[in-house]
C-alpha cells in the first residue's frame, strides 16, 4: 500500500531578517513532554577495568534525540521536552510514576528490567499512555507478556539469536557446542540460541552449563581447557550475558574453535565499530555529546525519541491516539543508521531492525544476512514472525 | 576524431597519455583515487592517486577544473581536468562529501553534516563567506540552472530547505518522505525532484510554490520494498525522462517526467548511488559502490551497454566532453 504523503510547508518568511548564522527559531506551536524513567544500578564486579561502567546508558541516547528532534523543530515549530526520573537504588519506581509521570506525560521512555517495565504497564495511570521499553531482552515479552501500551525499542533475544544462526548457517558452522552461564538470563539466550538451532537446521552437538568459578587466573588457566574437552564441534556459543567468564573462552577452548554469541561474535542493535549508512555521523554526535561511546540503550532511546519526532511532524499533533496509529502504520519508516526503514511490528510492538554482528573492533555482518528471504521484509527474518507470535495484542 | 588526428599524428604514446573524446571521472572512496574512464572505447584508462576518502566531485562549466571532496583530508581538492595537477583547495569544513557548484561556476556550497550548516564558498577567492544554520545532517545540495534556488536536504530532519542564491537565507521548508539523500532540478529549473531512501520513494515538487506535485513509488518483483533506497537523480534537459539509482536494489528506474510513470527498470551493478549524463545526454553513467564497477547505460535504446571495473567503492562521477 501506497502511504499518502504527509507534508507541510511552513513559511519562514521573517527569518530574512535574521542573521542566519544564529540557529533559526520559528514560535513553537506544538510542545511534547516527553518523561524518560529509569533507577540506579548496583556497579556489577567488574571482570576487568577496561571498559568502565556507564550509569546514564539511555539517557544520553534520549537527549540526542531530543537535540535532533528540537533541530529539526526549530522549522516546524515544535518543541520537544525530556524530564528524567531517575529512582534511587531504594526507591520505588511505582510511586515516582504514579506520582510525577502519571498526570503530565503521554509518552515515557522506560529504561527499567523486564518485571519493573510490565508492572508499570499494568498501572491504571498507564492505560492512556505509550510506554517505550529501551532496555528489555525478554522474547516473553513480545509473547505471551506482551502489552499494548508498550513498544520495544531494542531487539529481543530471538531477534539476536536468529541474526547469528543465520550467520553461523552461511559460514556453515552448523555444530554447535552451546555454553551457558548461570542466570536466569543465561537460560532465557540459551532457549533463544536453541530456538535458532531448530529454526535454521543447526545441530547442538554438546550442551553445558558454566559450573566452575569465576576466578580469572583459576579459570584461564585450567577451567577452560578442561571445560571444553568435548565432541568435535564447529563453534563455540555461549551465553553469558553479564559476562563473568564468556570472554575467557576465546583463545583458550580445546580446540581451536571461534566463540560467538554473548561473547566473541556478538549480536547487537549497535556498537562502536558500525560506521556504514550514516552511522559515523550519529557516532560522532553522540560522542561529542556524551563524551563516551553510544551504547545499546543510548541507541534505543534515540530511536523512541526520534519516533516520536517523526511521528509528531508526519501527524501534525501531540496527541497519543494519532501518534500511535502513525508509529504503527506502514508510512512509518524510521532511519537507524543500519541500512533498512525501520517500522513496527504491528503484532507485538517490537521494532523491526537489522542486528549488527561484531567482533570487539571490527563489524563483521548485518543481520539480516544476505540470502535470508521473506516475502514481505527481510527484516521479519529475525525474531517472531506474524504467524509465529503469541502476544494478543490489540493496538488501541 | 581525435582518434583520427592520432592516427594522422603516428604519435600513439601521446593519444594513450592524452585523455580522448569523452572523459568519466569517478572518485573511488576506498582507494583514495580518481579513476579516469573512456566512455567510447569502454575502457579505463587510468587511475591516480587523489587524496583520502574522495567522494563528491563536480566539473567547471568551463570543464576546466574539477572539484574533490576528499573527505579525511577535510578539504575540496582543485584539479586541472588536463594535466590532473592539484591547483588548490577550498576550505570545506569537516569531512565534507557532497556539495554544489552554482552555474556561473564561483560558488561553492558544502554541506556539512556534523555540525547541520552549509558553507558557502567564493570559489575565486578560495574563502568560506558565510555558513548557514539547517537540519541535522544535510547531505543533498544542488543550486537550481537559473540559479534563484540553493536546496539542501537534510537527512534526520527530513526536509529540504529552499535558499535564496542572493541573501543565503532560508525562504522555505519543505518536509519531504524519510532520509531525502539527492536533490536535482529540471533544467527549466521549474521543479525539484528528491529521492527518500527509507520511504523508498521520489518527491516532485513544484519549485515556484514549493509544493509536491507527485511521489513516486517503485516495484520490482522479487525485491522487497525495503532493498528499493533512492539515492541520485537527473532529469533530462528537455523533461522527457528521469532516472533515478535505486542503492541496494541494483538497479536504475527509467521514469517518464511528464507522467511520472515508472517505465523500466534497468539492472546495472551493485548497490548504485550517483548518477550522470554524457554531454550529449546520450548516455548515463551510474557508479555502483559495491560492485566496483560503473555502468553505462545507452539511453536511446535504454539499455546497460558495458560495466566497467573502475577500483573501490565507486562515489561520485562527473563527466567531460
Amino acid at each position: 500500500m501506497m502511504p499518502s504523503p504527509n507534508r507541510i510547508l511552513i513559511s519562514l518568511f521573517f527569518l530574512l531578517l535574521l542573521s542566519t548564522l544564529q540557529p533559526v527559531y520559528a514560535k513553537a506551536k506544538l510542545s511534547i513532554n516527553i518523561a524518560y524513567l529509569s533507577q540506579e544500578q548496583k556497579i556489577p564486579p567488574q571482570l576487568s577495568n577496561l571498559d568502565p561502567f556507564v550509569i546514564d546508558k539511555g539517557l544520553k541516547g534520549a537527549e540526542l534525540g531530543i537535540a535532533d528532534n528540537n533541530t529539526t523543530g526549530e522549522f516546524t515549530g515544535q518543541q520537544f521536552n525530556l524530564v528524567k526520573f531517575i529512582v534511587p537504588i531504594d526507591g520505588n519506581v511505582l510511586d515516582t510514576f504514579n506520582k510525577d509521570i502519571a498526570n503530565k506525560f503521554q509518552f515515557v521512555i522506560v529504561n527499567l528490567n523486564p518485571e519493573q517495565l510490565n508492572t508499570i504497564a499494568d498501572l491504571p495511570a498507564a492505560k492512556n499512555k505509550l510506554l517505550f521499553d529501551v532496555a528489555t531482552l525478554d522474547d516473553a515479552l513480545r509473547n505471551e507478556q506482551c502489552r499494548s501500551n508498550v513498544l520495544h525499542l531494542l531487539p529481543n533475544r530471538a531477534m539476536r539469536a536468529d541474526a547469528l544462526a543465520q550467520y553461523m548457517l552461511k559460514k556453515r558452522w552448523s555444530k554447535w557446542f552451546l555454553v551457558i552461564g548461570n542466570s536466569p538470563e543465561d537460560r532465557l539466550y540459551a532457549d533463544a540460541l536453541k530456538r535458532s538451532a531448530k529454526r535454521f537446521g543447526m545441530k547442538i552437538v554438546t550442551e553445558k552449563t558454566w559450573e566452575h568459578t569465576y576466578d580469572a587466573r583459576k579459570t584461564t588457566q585450567s577451567d577452560i581447557a578442561v571445560f571444553t574437552q568435548v565432541d568435535d564441534y564447529d563453534v563455540l556459543v555461549v551465553a553469558d550475558e553479564h559476562s563473568e567468564f564468556g570472554e575467557y573462552l576465546d583463545y583458550r577452548t580445546w580446540l581451536a574453535r571461534p566463540v560467538i554469541g554473548t561473547q566473541g561474535l556478538i549480536a547487537s542493535a549497535w556498537h562502536k565499530t558500525h560506521e556504514n549508512w550514516g552511522a559515523i555521523q550519529i557516532q560522532n554526535r553522540f560522542k561529542e555529546k556524551a563524551g563516551r561511546w553510544m551504547e545499546e540503550q543510548d541507541y534505543g532511546a534515540y530511536l523512541a525519541i526520534r519516533a516520536l519526532g517523526e511521528a509528531t511532524t508526519r501527524s501534525l499533533s501531540s496527541e497519543l491516539k494519532p501518534i500511535k496509529a502513525y508509529l504503527l502504520s506502514s508510512a512509518f519508516a524510521l532511519n537507524g543508521y543500519t541500512g533498512a526503514p525501520l517500522s513496527f511490528r504491528i503484532w507485538d510492538g517490537q521494532l523491526r531492525m537489522p542486528v549488527l554482528l561484531a567482533a570487539p573492533r571490527s563489524l563483521v555482518a548485518v543481520a539480516p544476512i544476505e540470502g535470508f528471504l521473506h516475502p514481505k521484509t527481510e527484516l521479519d527474518t529475525l525474531g517472531f514472525d506474524q504467524a509465529e507470535s503469541h502476544c494478543q495484542w490489540t493496538p488501541q | 576524431m581525435i582518434k583520427k588526428t592520432c592516427l594522422s599524428l603516428i604519435i600513439g604514446l601521446l593519444c594513450l597519455t592524452n585523455v580522448a573524446a569523452e572523459s568519466v571521472f569517478v572518485t573511488l572512496e576506498n582507494d583514495n583515487a580518481l579513476a579516469i574512464v573512456d566512455p567510447i572505447a569502454g575502457k579505463l584508462i587510468k587511475t591516480i592517486p587523489i587524496g583520502q576518502r574522495p567522494r563528491g566531485i563536480a566539473i567547471s562549466p568551463d570543464y576546466k577544473y574539477l572539484y574533490i571532496a576528499t573527505s579525511d583530508d577535510n578539504t575540496i581538492k582543485i584539479i586541472d581536468t588536463v594535466s590532473f595537477k592539484e591547483l588548490g583547495h577550498l576550505p570545506s569544513g569537516k569531512d565534507p562529501e557532497t556539495f554544489a557548484l552554482n552555474p556561473a561556476g564561483n560558488r561553492v556550497y558544502v554541506s556539512n553534516e556534523d555540525d547541520s550548516l552549509v558553507t558557502v564558498i567564493d570559489v575565486d577567492k578560495k574563502k568560506a563567506i558565510k555558513q548557514i544554520k539547517v537540519g541535522v545532517e544535510p547531505e543533498g545540495i544542488t543550486v537550481s540552472p537559473d540559479n534563484r534556488w540553493l536546496v539542501s536536504a537534510s537527512e534526520t530532519t527530513n526536509m529540504v530547505h529552499w535558499i535564496d542564491t542572493k541573501t543565503n537565507n532560508i525562504i522555505e521548508n519543505s518536509l519531504v518522505d524519510p532520509r531525502p539523500r539527492a536533490v536535482s532540478f529540471t533544467a527549466d529549473s521549474q521543479q525539484l525532484w528528491v529521492s527518500s531512501e527509507m520511504a523508498g520513494s521520489v518527491m516532485v515538487l513544484d519549485a515556484n510554490k514549493q509544493q509536491l506535485l507527485k511521489t513516486i513509488k517503485f516495484e520490482i518483483s522479487g525485491i522487497t520494498a525495503d532493498k528499493i533506497q533512492p539515492v541520485g537523480v537527473v532529469i533530462d534537459k528537455d523533461r522527457h525522462r528521469a532516472y533515478v539509482a535505486l542503492g541496494p536494489a541494483n538497479r536504475v528506474a527509467v521514469i517518464n517526467a511528464q507522467s511520472f510513470e515508472v517505465e523500466k527498470i534497468l539492472l546495472v551493478g551493485q548497490r548504485v548511488w550517483n548518477l550522470a549524463f554524457s554531454p550529449d545526454q546520450k548516455r548515463l553513467y551510474t557508479t555502483n559502490g559495491t560492485s566496483n564497477d560503473i555502468s553505462i547505460i545507452d539511453l536511446d535504446s535504454q539499455t546497460v551497454t558495458k560495466s566497467i571495473a573502475v577500483g573501490t567503492y565507486p562515489w561520485g562521477v562527473a563527466v567531460k566532453p
